[in-house]
């Protein structure tokens, strides 16, 4: 245990270092101007970071697999179809649009609405397991995917450039008015996390083990459901989906820290993905000089990974 | 005392367990057999909450088993199934300590400690209780899983084919580790077993399954007899006596 925590100290001085250097790197001349611009750009991605980091661990946790992320029910999908519907019908001059509170709360509801759906209708433990669940909400995310273009293809071209820079997950532009309340949300979330940290780890050993040790695993199912829909529908709505960067962080987190405590894994992956997201802009902004986004990098180095973990996985079942 | 009335189980429209009403005698040594599709598990399981019951309605002191809360549950009942494939690395020790949840909620006070160590002696785990599950071969890991049981410390253990993966010494071993716990602590033990002989040997009662329906439910003396098993098995099996313990000599019988 005493590695673990030396090791999150280290996690913990590079986060601060790389956070430090976006803040303060070649800042001549506008300090005023642009500090807070950037200080608004790293709580962002700190919020993603840890908004992504936590819900994938524990929504691996549910599934039992380590290389599953919430997206896969469905919910980036959700979240395209929810804006282009909005753009579609009430165009990009919308209240819809333009009150960003107003499309921030109903991006989130249609997500978890989405999410509480699926476990109504098709969770039933003691029957299918939850990987049904995933399948049916997969084939949905195709489904909502053909919907979106659809309407993208019937879409005003001048809306549809408007709309896309929501689809996109760009750093470069974040929308600082929505940070409080993600902040907000983020904060709610970990006080429940707090209560239930335990119980991820008892789950961590599966259905029946779990019950066996007193904790209601179905029902902390649909808990955590929820909850992974909330955190995920918040970064995306935030910064736009990023699809990979939770597997990666959180199988970091596993690799690096052999634990099974998730209070000790989720801060782990969260430090991770500062590390990553701050570091990386700051390799995207100064390094690259902005030839290229954060998403492009993140969904290569992802995909490699993600390749890696598919054969590492595919080598420990066989 | 832990009381089944009339349980019934469906899956589709098959029945896996119809209407069973058994009455489980604190302070014994239970054991479930019957032929494979029997039922036994699915039995096991719903007296232990972890599958619900169509009908029917299983009583642990008299409350229905659905009405306690979780976590009273789990510290008077515990239950262990017959496949647990875990994909968190884990040390023996730390398995164990999950036994101690319904106490501590993961934050061991030094009696914890104490039942942890308890449990791992029991089961003789002291030279691996650091290395990880993953490291430990079949039997190994089913003596981890029994200790997390034990370390539980509940009124009832109920054991789904815990002799699975072992080898003859370390059943022997568990099955004498289980009579200690009825006989020296008390504790009532409820067991599947696919062996009649570990069955006749070291259990008190027997209730045998046939297609979902009890068939006997008894003394293991009135059980354990050619008449009782040719019913449950539709197999001539031939008893033996040897040193007082009645053995099955099912090897060639007619089937």
């Amino acid at each position: 245990m005493r590695k673990n925590s030396t090791k999150l100290i280290l996690l913990a001085i590079l986060a601060i270092i790389s956070m430090l250097f976006y803040a303060f790197y070649d800042i001549k001349g506008g300090f005023d101007y642009a500090f807070p611009r950037r200080m608004i750009k790293i709580s962002a991605m700190v919020v993603t970071g840890i908004a992504i980091s936590y819900s994938t661990v524990v929504f691996q946790t549910i599934t039992h697999n380590r290389i599953l992320t919430p997206s896969v029910m469905g919910l980036d999908s959700m979240y395209q179809v929810v804006q282009t519907i909005i753009y579609f019908f009430a165009g990009s001059m919308s209240i819809w649009v333009l009150n960003r509170y107003l499309n921030f709360g109903i991006a989130i509801l249609a997500m978890v609405l989405f999410a509480l759906v699926l476990y109504r209708f098709l969770f039933r433990a003691d029957k299918h397991p939850i990987y049904l669940l995933l399948l049916i909400g997969m084939i949905l995310g195709t489904l909502l995917g053909s919907l979106v273009s659809f309407l993208q293809v019937l879409i005003d071209p001048v809306e549809y450039l408007s709309l896309q820079s929501r689809l996109f997950a760009t750093f470069t532009n974040v929308k600082a008015d929505l940070l409080y309340i993600s902040i907000g949300i983020l904060i709610l979330a970990f006080m429940y996390g707090y209560r239930i940290m335990g119980k991820l780890d008892v789950m961590s050993l599966g259905r029946e083990n779990a019950m066996n040790l007193g904790v209601n695993y179905d029902r902390m199912v649909m808990n955590i459901l929820v909850l992974s829909s909330v955190l995920i529908a918040t970064s995306t709505a935030l910064v736009g989906p990023i699809t990979f960067f939770g597997l990666i962080v959180a199988n970091l987190s596993y690799q690096y820290l052999v634990t099974y405590k998730h209070s000790v894994l989720i801060l782990g992956a969260s430090l991770i993905s500062i590390i990553a997201l701050v570091g990386g802009q700051f390799l995207v902004e100064h390094i690259l000089e902005l030839r290229t986004t954060l998403s492009v990098i993140i969904n290569f180095v992802g995909g490699i990974y993600f390749i890696y973990l598919l054969l590492k996985e595919s080598r420990a079942a066989g | 005392m832990i009381e089944i009335k009339g349980l019934t189980k469906r899956f589709g429209k098959k029945p896996v367990v119809e209407d069973v009403s058994v009455k489980i005698e604190s302070g014994t040594i239970t054991s479930f057999i019957g032929p494979n599709g029997a039922g036994k598990s699915t039995l096991l399981s719903m007296v232990s909450r972890l599958l619900n019951a169509d009908t029917g309605e299983v009583l642990l002191d008299q409350n229905n088993v659905q009405k306690w809360k979780s976590n009273e549950f789990a510290r008077r009942v515990s239950i262990l199934k017959q496949s647990n494939y875990i994909n968190v690395r884990l040390t023996v020790r730390e398995l164990i300590a999950f036994g101690r949840y319904p106490y501590s909620k993961g934050r061991l006070t030094a009696e914890d400690e104490k039942f942890v160590d308890q449990a791992i002696e029991y089961m003789n785990l002291s030279e691996m209780e650091d290395q990880f599950l993953d490291e430990l071969s079949g039997g190994q890991k089913q003596r981890a899983f029994i200790a997390m049981v034990i370390a539980q410390d509940t009124d009832y253990i109920l054991l789904d084919e815990p002799l699975n993966n072992l080898d003859m010494k370390h059943s022997v071993q568990i099955m004498k580790i289980l009579r200690g716990l009825v006989d020296e602590l008390g504790k009532t033990v409820v067991i599947v077993l696919h062996d009649i002989n570990f069955a006749s040997v070291y259990s008190d009662r027997i209730v045998a399954l046939k297609d979902g329906k009890l068939v006997k439910n008894g003394p293991t003396h009135e059980i354990i007899n050619s008449d009782a098993l040719r019913d449950i098995y539709d197999m001539d099996i031939p008893i033996q006596e040897q040193n007082g313990c009645r053995i099955c000599v099912y090897f060639n019988s007619h089937t």
